[in-house]
């Protein structure tokens, strides 16, 4: 496997919300590798955005980094408290795509200026120069006409165009690590399809590495080479995209599988996942998954597992992976991941 | 032509004739509903699909009685309840027509403690009940939906997304209604709980024999709750078929489109699949108009003389293919 890019080493990050602290993010710690497309799946509260957004210094006010480092070029990122010293990053390095086009917009201005604007901003391009290069990102981003299009605002073009014009944004300076936040969510499932694989395009053009938070395990299977799986503010299973959606696991990652209607038949119940995750204003003994989880064992409501290693790229969080503990058995669902190696339907 | 399927020996609890929906005065004017009949069955699930734009949602409003309709009626039970209608009739309609939305944190009113907000149909329509009649109605519906009786004294900030959700399926179901529309119920929803509200559903048609409107993008979901799909382009229905028949035989090429588009839990899928783009100009309707035809039973398609000959030489294909 390449280089990392980006380290993450047992990150804390709390926030304090009316006078109590909110650890939201538990002892994390992750490699990004360069040129790699990483997923980061959860529910919402899980941290999955909270984490991405400590790299771009991007916290609210009431939130800091408690312990741990972000390796980022040789510096520790997590450090960094001025604005200054951000944007040298933000932006210009790591680039973001939010999930709704519409407010990420601003709608007074020509989308050629929003663009223009981050050009001058990080790459100090003005006037013709600049021009071309607007010209040239549209079409990359598939905006057609763009001498036109860039004259216009942001409600003259549709929801998936608007997305577009964000990722064009987000690429102009061409950043090493683009973040992708549910950048489709709000997308129709036609325009959906088109930009992903409009990013999977610009991947390839722009070497870029690529780390997109999501909580539609479809969208993950599209794009992701890697999948971190997060819940209650912590990686409980991290793996290629074959492992997690083959061969699964933490009982979290089965239970978000076995829950989708994809997998499910009509007629019989879908797997739904009992309770609700911890409160993480109070501190969590053991796993934190143990009191949804079916297959909970002793230990788990006292120690915090460790990873187990199932492959050099596949660990897991979960004390079922002890030599010890009892051999369970994945929900019966999952083998339907394999089985519907075709479609959902089939064309005459 | 009507196009009920007169065959059919189910009873239609909804028939939604020639709906027209347009939005605007004379020269602003936009016709979002474009002339749209089907009927829903008593018990079953009819699923609306269709992209943000193509008047899936006014269907609902209009069948609801929220938004005007321009053209064409609805009807419930046989009797007309589109345009003017007499009030016992509209009172009727209120109460057992209902409507679960899509995201429960901006559709339950943030001031009102649950108890109002789920037993607020109950004051226009039952004002004979007792308070205490109301309350014991109140309980009943949050224990159908899963929840305490004493959540009833809280306010919705309180509740998880899920439990929201619960809470304002459980506003419908004080009601005692007998045809749920529910509009994008699960899409604001995180993944495991769109797994419970699903379930939920099917719990309650089973224990009720609700009819529900089904009104959805994804047609993944549809595919598991759903007896029939409509699938609707622009204010027009394209196809309309039983999830079987729909998923094994769509014709349309909208409907191919929106079925390529459908992300699958599968890498192996996904790598190798390849969106259709849908694109008007396929269709050549210049010199021969599309009509709605029936080409097996119960599955309808919007196709002219040309493409319909096509349609029935690919069912034929499958068939034999799959035997």
């Amino acid at each position: 496997m390449s280089e990392p890019i980006l380290q993450v080493k047992d990150l804390n990050i709390k926030f304090s919300l009316r006078g109590r602290v909110l650890h939201a993010i538990r002892g994390v710690s992750l490699d990004i590798h360069q040129g790699e497309s990483l997923a980061i799946v959860g529910e919402s509260g899980s941290g999955k955005s909270v984490l991405t957004k400590s790299f771009m210094g991007l916290l609210d006010a009431n939130g800091w980094v408690d312990s741990g480092s972000i390796i980022f070029e040789g510096k520790d990122v997590a450090n960094y408290k001025t604005e200054k010293e951000w944007l040298s990053i933000r932006g210009r390095k790591i680039a973001m795509v939010l999930q709704d086009p519409m407010t990420s917009l601003n709608p007074l201005k020509n989308i050629g200026k929003q663009i223009g604007e981050a050009l001058f901003l990080h790459q100090g391009l003005k006037g013709a120069q600049a021009q071309e290069r607007i010209r040239e990102i549209l079409l990359d981003v598939g905006i057609e006409d763009p001498q036109r299009r860039m004259k216009q605002y942001p409600h003259q073009f549709s929801g998936g165009m608007r997305q577009r014009v964000v990722i064009a944004i987000a690429i102009a300076c061409q950043p090493q690590i683009l973040i992708c936040d549910e950048p489709t969510t709000a997308l129709d499932v036609t325009i959906q399809a088109q930009i992903l694989q409009l990013i999977r395009n610009l991947i390839k053009k722009y070497n870029l590495t690529t780390i997109y938070i999501t909580h539609d395990l479809g969208v993950v299977a599209n794009i992701a080479d890697r999948i971190a799986v997060m819940y209650a503010g912590d990686i409980v299973e991290i793996g290629t995209c074959d492992e997690i959606f083959y061969a699964p696991k933490h009982p979290y990652t089965w239970a978000l599988l076995s829950s989708l209607p994809q997998l499910g038949r009509k007629g019989e119940e879908l797997f739904a996942i009992k309770g609700t995750p911890p409160n993480l204003f109070n501190e969590v003994a053991g796993d934190a998954f143990a009191p949804r989880n079916p297959f909970a064992l002793n230990i788990d409501f006292k120690e915090r597992p460790p990873y187990f290693d199932v492959s050099p790229t596949h660990r897991v969080r979960s004390w079922l992976l002890d030599e010890r503990a009892p051999k369970v058995e994945p929900p019966e669902s999952l083998k339907r991941i394999d089985a519907q190696g075709g479609s959902l339907y089939e064309f005459g | 032509m009507s196009l009920a399927d007169h065959n059919n020996p189910r009873e239609a609890l909804i028939q939604v004739k020639d709906l027209h929906i347009s939005f605007g005065e004379r020269k602003r004017r936009f016709e979002a509903v474009r002339g749209v009949s089907f009927d829903i069955f008593k018990g079953e699930t009819f699923g609306l699909v269709g992209e943000s734009g193509s008047g899936k949602t006014s269907i609902g409003r209009a069948i609801i009685r929220v938004y005007e309709t321009s053209g064409g009626e609805v009807l419930y039970g046989g009797q007309r309840i589109s345009g003017k209608i007499d009030k016992d009739l509209d009172r009727r309609v209120t109460r057992e027509i209902q409507m679960i939305f899509q995201d429960p944190m901006a559709s339950l009113n943030e001031r009102a403690k649950v108890d109002y907000i789920v037993a607020e149909g109950l004051y226009s329509t039952e004002k004979n009940l007792t308070r205490l009649q109301r309350q014991a109605r109140v309980h009943e519906a949050l224990m159908d939906v899963g929840l305490l009786p004493e959540f009833a004294a809280r306010f919705p900030h309180e509740f998880s997304g899920g439990q929201r959700q619960r809470i304002g399926i459980a506003r419908a179901l004080v009601m005692n209604p007998k045809f749920i529309i529910a509009d994008e119920p699960i899409s604001a929803l995180d993944v495991s709980i769109r797994a419970q509200v699903l379930n939920l559903m099917s719990k309650l048609q089973r224990e009720r024999g609700l009819t529900y409107l089904f009104i959805s993008h994804d047609l993944s979901v549809m595919r598991f709750i759903c007896d029939r799909i409509a699938v609707i382009h622009r204010g027009l229905l394209v196809e309309l078929a039983s999830t079987e028949q729909l998923f094994r035989f769509p014709l349309h090429p909208y409907t191919q489109a929106l079925l390529s588009a459908v992300p699958l839990p599968n890498p192996a899928y996904e790598r190798k699949k390849r969106p259709l783009i849908y694109d008007e100009r396929i269709h050549h309707y210049e010199n021969n108009e599309p009509t709605w035809r029936e080409l097996q039973p119960g599955h309808f398609v919007l196709a002219n003389d040309e493409e319909a000959r096509g349609y029935e030489d690919r069912i034929g294909a499958v068939k034999a293919a799959q035997g």
